[in-house]
């Protein structure tokens, strides 16, 4: 590929970069730093005009929507708590897959009115139980949410769930499905359109990898 | 919790000096641009009944808008957040005009929640209308001024992006959607969200033709969306075909007159989607994640007030323009000082001074320039029985 604007790619340190960098290296895009070794937060590439950023997950949208970075790639959970405005969400990457999902007690009470319920994704649990039409008392954590049902903080959790054994060493179980999810590229919206040719190269090319790592 | 008295609140900020100053020439200068273009500016209210300021304009607009209680009536009252509708209810009911009318304006709007980066809740919002005419054609000089206005604050590179919103709303009466079936692709359509636009046509039992256009329509952008529209969009209804003629014709007359500017199409842009009808453009500068400026085709609004006009414009913030051109220069140290005294032959040489554009700042007793805070290069001194200008 052939890169003559430059651009900025914002990534999460961690499992995200990890299962990223095949698909960059589809499009010929390689780190020259290794970032777990790295104290660098830009990372230079093999093309001179492409960098990578590593920021927290959670960031990475708002990277993206202001234009601090052209590209990034961004958990479907993250960016529905961000609310995904200004920014584009074009291509399922399909890596870091989970389920975002109600746990509890496995005798826990799910229809009872105003539930308190513990959860670091403020947003999305609200409107999963708004559009269940049940009014629920939502308490903010930014970790450890098993510990919540279990010290009487709240009845039940709204968290990612992977494996289930971190619910289920603390005897929950999950209860309720509320969205699949899994990293998208994610593209701000004026470079969308100024550097046009080459963010669809670099999509087309991760659609492709991704196509062939799922076939 | 005590809060320091200087404090202003979030995203309500003051233009000190030099700013202030270089804010208010642009300003002159944009509506002296407008007025040598034909058009008229107008100086709507900055608060009037909420539902005159909402007409055909959705959600967004309504929780932007600050709301009060009118105590004479009862009524809730809307500090304007666009300036747009209320040129148009001028158009449309107070000027009466048959014909064209050409309408700028320039005034501050307040927003309950920044739609800018870190940014401004009260926006000075500069814009130029055109009503009377529908044809491609007043698209066009609405982009053309839109553009000098960029200009004149001193941008460069910048892009133009030209979406129809007919497009997107051709599409979904072919597909025979309901509303909410429309506002759910609609947000996935915004978001350029593939996976879930495919989801959706899945659900919503779109049939396969029209689900296939639907699916592409986020990627038909670039500057030669035009042409893949045309085979990826074959099998869309007469409305959508008219408006892709449109663009086009749109598109050669742009290029026509401004051949050195990079155009980029966005068939699924669909800023503004509920009030506007036709044509939507916006201005790009390298760096700003966002739209510098944006406008479009709004034929509907008008009946609300009577009377049904078709209308284009565009508009813009001009202390965005401000902070983008970044060519302020502090003032330059040009001004006499002249030191305190009751002759009256100084005050003559002053207002003679003045008269010819000189800035003369007149000194109180006990005061000097020594710490040059009046900006004065120059003082009036009392020479030889006359008062003349030495520099400092």
């Amino acid at each position: 590929m052939i890169f003559n604007k430059p651009i900025t790619i914002a990534l999460s340190k961690g499992r995200i970069f990890k299962q990223t960098l095949p698909l960059l290296a589809h499009a010929g895009i390689e780190p020259v730093d290794d970032p777990e070794t790295s104290r660098k937060l830009i990372l230079d590439t093999n093309h001179p005009q492409v960098k990578l950023v590593t920021i927290r997950a959670t960031d990475v949208p708002t990277y993206v929507q202001w234009g601090a970075a052209d590209l990034g790639v961004a958990g479907k959970d993250a960016l529905m708590e961000h609310g995904g405005e200004g920014l584009y969400e074009p291509l399922d990457l399909q890596i870091a897959k989970c389920r975002l999902m109600v746990a509890g007690h496995p005798d826990a009470e799910l229809q009872g009115n105003r539930l308190r319920v513990a959860t670091k994704y403020v947003n999305s649990a609200r409107s999963y139980f708004s559009s269940r039409g049940q009014q629920v008392e939502i308490i903010k954590l930014y970790g450890s949410m098993e510990l919540a049902p279990l010290v009487g903080l709240a009845d039940i959790i709204v968290d990612l769930v992977e494996s289930g054994n971190t619910l289920k060493a603390n005897g929950l179980v999950p209860l309720e499905h509320v969205a699949d999810i899994s990293s998208r590229l994610v593209v701000n919206k004026a470079s969308w359109k100024m550097k046009h040719n080459t963010v669809m190269q670099l999509l087309e090319a991760m659609r492709e990898a991704v196509n062939q790592q799922n076939s | 919790m005590q809060r320091e008295k200087w404090l202003l609140p979030e995203g309500i900020d003051e233009v000190l000096p030099p700013q202030a100053a270089a804010v208010e020439q642009l300003r002159r200068s944009l509506l002296d641009l407008y007025a040598s273009w034909g058009y008229q500016l107008v100086s709507p209210p900055f608060v009037e009944y909420l539902d005159s300021l909402l007409i055909n304009t959705g959600g967004d607009l309504d929780l932007k808008t600050f709301k009060v209680i009118d105590q004479i009536t009862g009524h809730t009252l809307g500090v304007r957040a666009d300036i747009t509708t209320q040129a148009a209810r001028i158009d449309a009911h107070q000027l009466r005009h048959e014909g064209v009318t050409r309408l700028c304006y320039a005034g501050t709007v307040l927003h309950t929640r920044s739609d800018g980066f870190a940014g401004s809740r009260a926006p000075l919002q500069v814009g130029a209308e055109l009503y009377g005419h529908s044809g491609v054609e007043s698209d066009l000089e609405s982009i053309c001024l839109m553009l000098e206005s960029m200009q004149l604050a001193g941008l460069e590179d910048i892009y133009i992006d030209l979406g129809h919103v007919g497009i997107f709303r051709g599409l979904v009466r072919q597909a025979g959607l309901d509303s909410q079936g429309e506002l759910e692709l609609f947000n996935a359509l915004q978001r350029k969200s593939i996976p879930e636009i495919e989801a959706l046509v899945a659900k919503l039992g779109i049939s396969e033709e029209v689900a296939q256009m639907l699916v592409a329509l986020p990627e038909l952008s670039g500057d030669d969306a035009l042409d893949q529209a045309k085979q990826l969009l074959a099998a869309a209804k007469a409305d959508v075909k008219s408006a892709l003629t449109d663009l086009e014709r749109l598109a050669q007359l742009v290029k026509s007159r401004l051949p050195e500017l990079p155009l980029h199409f966005d068939l699924a842009e669909l800023r503004g989607y509920h009030y506007h009808t036709g044509v939507v453009f916006a201005a790009f500068v390298p760096g700003l994640g966002q739209e510098v400026a944006r406008g479009g085709r709004y034929d509907d609004i008008g009946a609300a007030f009577g009377r049904a006009r078709p209308a284009c414009g565009f508009s813009t913030d001009l202390k965005l323009l401000m902070r983008l051109a970044k060519n302020v220069e502090p003032d330059a140290i040009n001004g006499i000082f002249a030191p305190w005294s009751d002759d009256p032959e100084q005050h003559q040489a002053i207002e003679r001074l003045r008269a010819e554009g000189n800035r003369v700042v007149m000194g109180l007793p006990g005061q000097d320039e020594s710490n040059g805070e009046m900006g004065c290069n120059n003082t009036l001194v009392h020479r030889k029985g006359s008062w003349t200008v030495m520099a400092n």
